[in-house]
């Protein structure tokens, strides 16, 4: 993949229009992190970036191509998405999810090749999951079981990961496992688009961070140009000091009060 | 993180109890085969084991026994065997379709909705031919799964498995008293159809069975075709959609194999619940959620259940018969509580 960009795309549900003529492009080959309020339309930017939700006007364009008119199974193989919180069948073990991850890849009568086999053994190392592969993912603690689900999506072998929200309820250590997961798989050259509720989080995993309000896209750039106390205003509302993250040397917000 | 792995890597999807999976399938067959054997040597007549062998062997046609057991217990083995298999499978594919753990073609109203569209046929348009009224239980399973599933979906969370039940529950029981209207109504034909209503596979003529058994085929072949796909349409529509997943055609299929199975069985035997939501739970325990398993097991048992309920509806008010129907609910019943307890969560 060499571009991966939104024109004037517009999405929205049955009558509500979320997003209006959004522009963006995404960086190749880095994590980018969408961030903004509730319901400012960052998750439906991302399910619409991955053809979930068909866009009312405007186009989503892979390499020029628009993703909407492109066969799904051949975009599976380039965009890998994981939406929020899924749910997994009854009994289903985690290496039975995440050879699920190789359907685009497969066909009608083809047998588990030994590709497939190579793709799920390095998507459960990657993730850490080999001891647990035999074990049912309902069983399984909420950091693990998002493992699983990312293994699945790892399984698929797209250049491109979109990750919608995937440290939501999860505890810290987990939020972090996640996160370092994000950074180890764009080490390895994936493009990365991930929503996160948390700035702080954006600024330790994101190269791009873009910041969205009511839908428009609000400020972005790096960490340092997009964490400044005036779009932290404006996105969220509330005001803030900006302080610089004594490990990482990046940005980092400490909320001081709502704007009034 | 207790054990580390050094295991040689498996061969297949899925290191679950594969020999079990594959040992299974010869054994539940030669229990179907077992019972289906066992149906013809019971019945309101007691006829000696000897001479149920010899009808097969030596037929005689002017010897009353072996008609019997020719033209009454054998068509009634297969068609219960057939019916089995396609409620079975319907609940099965509805399962995975909807993510609902309750779905059944009985409960969901389906069954009711071919039984009206049967109904009206026979009365009102002469129709007398399976492969002509079995057009009109598809129709009719059509229109009603689309209307419980309209109804099941509006408001907070879409379908959900406890509204999608409902909506079922109450379309269902309005077809069945429509249905129960027309059949007083015509107190002629009530005496014909009786029987039929509360589900029986009794009295069915080996050129129907035939027909019907045409549809049941085509719908279980559709429904094994489609395994894999419902599976990964398992996982959510979402997921399904990202992994590459057609969702609206594997849908419309499954629909289509739904829609077969469970018209057909009701134009053969009428409709009889529960055994689309028992044979599918109960293979699950060995095969996993993996519907490319779940839904020939789920044939095979859903053959076996239907088989051995008509044998024991046969016997437990010897020399009446209880309609199956009433089998499958009485068994069915309390699995369905169980499942509701266990598998739904808000």
């Amino acid at each position: 993949m060499n571009t991966f960009l939104a024109e004037k795309l517009s999405l929205a549900y049955t009558n509500e229009r979320i997003i209006d003529g959004l522009d963006l492009e995404i960086p190749v080959g880095q994590v980018t992190a969408l961030v903004g309020p509730n319901g400012c339309g960052k998750s439906t930017l991302l399910r619409g970036l991955a053809r979930l939700l068909k866009p009312q006007g405007g186009s989503v364009l892979l390499d020029g191509a628009a993703i909407h008119s492109l066969p799904t199974k051949q975009l599976a193989r380039e965009i890998g998405i994981l939406p929020q919180s899924p749910v997994a069948p009854e009994g289903l073990t985690v290496r039975e999810l995440v050879a699920q991850g190789r359907y685009p890849h497969q066909h009608w009568f083809q047998q588990w090749s030994s590709e497939d086999e190579q793709a799920l053994q390095h998507a459960l190392q990657l993730t850490k999951l080999q001891p647990l592969a035999e074990r049912g993912v309902d069983t399984l603690s909420g950091g693990q079981r998002q493992r699983a689900w990312i293994a699945m999506t790892l399984a698929q072998e797209t250049n491109t990961i979109l990750l919608d929200e995937p440290t939501t309820f999860l505890d810290l250590a987990h939020q972090i496992e996640v996160l370092d997961l994000v950074h180890n798989l764009n080490q390895q050259g994936k493009t990365i688009i991930l929503v996160l509720h948390d700035l702080n989080h954006a600024a330790r995993c994101a190269h791009h961070i873009v910041a969205l309000h009511n839908g428009q896209v609000v400020a972005q750039g790096t960490p340092h140009e997009v964490i400044v106390p005036d779009v932290v205003q404006r996105v969220f509302g509330v005001e803030s000091h900006i302080m610089r993250n004594p490990v990482t040397g990046q940005p980092m917000c400490l909320p001081v009060k709502l704007a009034g | 993180m207790a054990t580390v792995q050094t295991q040689p890597r498996p061969a297949q999807p899925s290191e679950r109890a594969n020999t079990l999976r594959l040992l299974a399938f010869p054994l539940m067959a030669a229990l179907l085969l077992l019972v289906m054997v066992a149906s013809t040597a019971f019945g309101a007549a007691e006829i000696e084991p000897r001479i149920v062998a010899q009808s097969v062997t030596q037929f005689d046609d002017t010897n009353t026994n072996h008609l019997v057991i020719r033209n009454l217990r054998m068509p009634r083995a297969v068609t219960a065997a057939l019916v089995g298999a396609a409620l079975a499978v319907a609940g099965a594919v509805m399962q995975g379709l909807t993510r609902n753990p309750l779905a059944d073609s009985g409960l969901l109203g389906i069954e009711a909705g071919a039984a009206l569209a049967v109904m009206v046929a026979v009365l009102y348009l002469g129709v007398n031919s399976l492969s002509s009224f079995a057009l009109f239980a598809f129709v009719g399973a059509g229109v009603s799964g689309a209307a419980v599933y309209a109804i099941g979906s509006v408001g907070r969370g879409g379908p959900t498995p406890i509204k999608l039940t409902i909506a079922g529950a109450a379309l269902g029981t309005m077809l069945a008293s429509i249905t129960s209207l027309l059949a007083i109504m015509h107190p002629l034909s009530y005496d014909q159809v009786r029987f039929w209503m509360a589900g029986s596979v009794a009295g069915r003529e080996m050129e129907l069975i035939a027909q019907g058994a045409v549809y049941i085929l085509i719908g279980l072949a559709l429904a094994i075709l489609l395994g894999r796909q419902i599976t990964t349409l398992s996982l959510g529509d979402d997921i399904a959609r990202s992994l590459g997943l057609n969702v609206l055609w594997v849908k419309l299929l499954s629909a289509l194999a739904v829609v077969v199975l469970a018209g057909t069985s009701v134009s053969l035997a009428g409709p009889i619940g529960f055994v689309g939501l028992v044979a599918p739970h109960a293979v699950r325990f060995f095969t996993g959620p993996d519907y490319r398993w779940v839904i020939p097991y789920g044939a095979l048992l859903g053959a076996i259940f239907m088989v051995v309920a008509d044998v024991v509806s046969r016997v437990v008010m010897r020399p009446m018969e209880l309609p199956v129907g009433l089998m499958t609910a009485a068994i069915g019943g309390p699995i369905f509580i169980y499942l509701v307890r266990a598998k739904v969560k808000r």
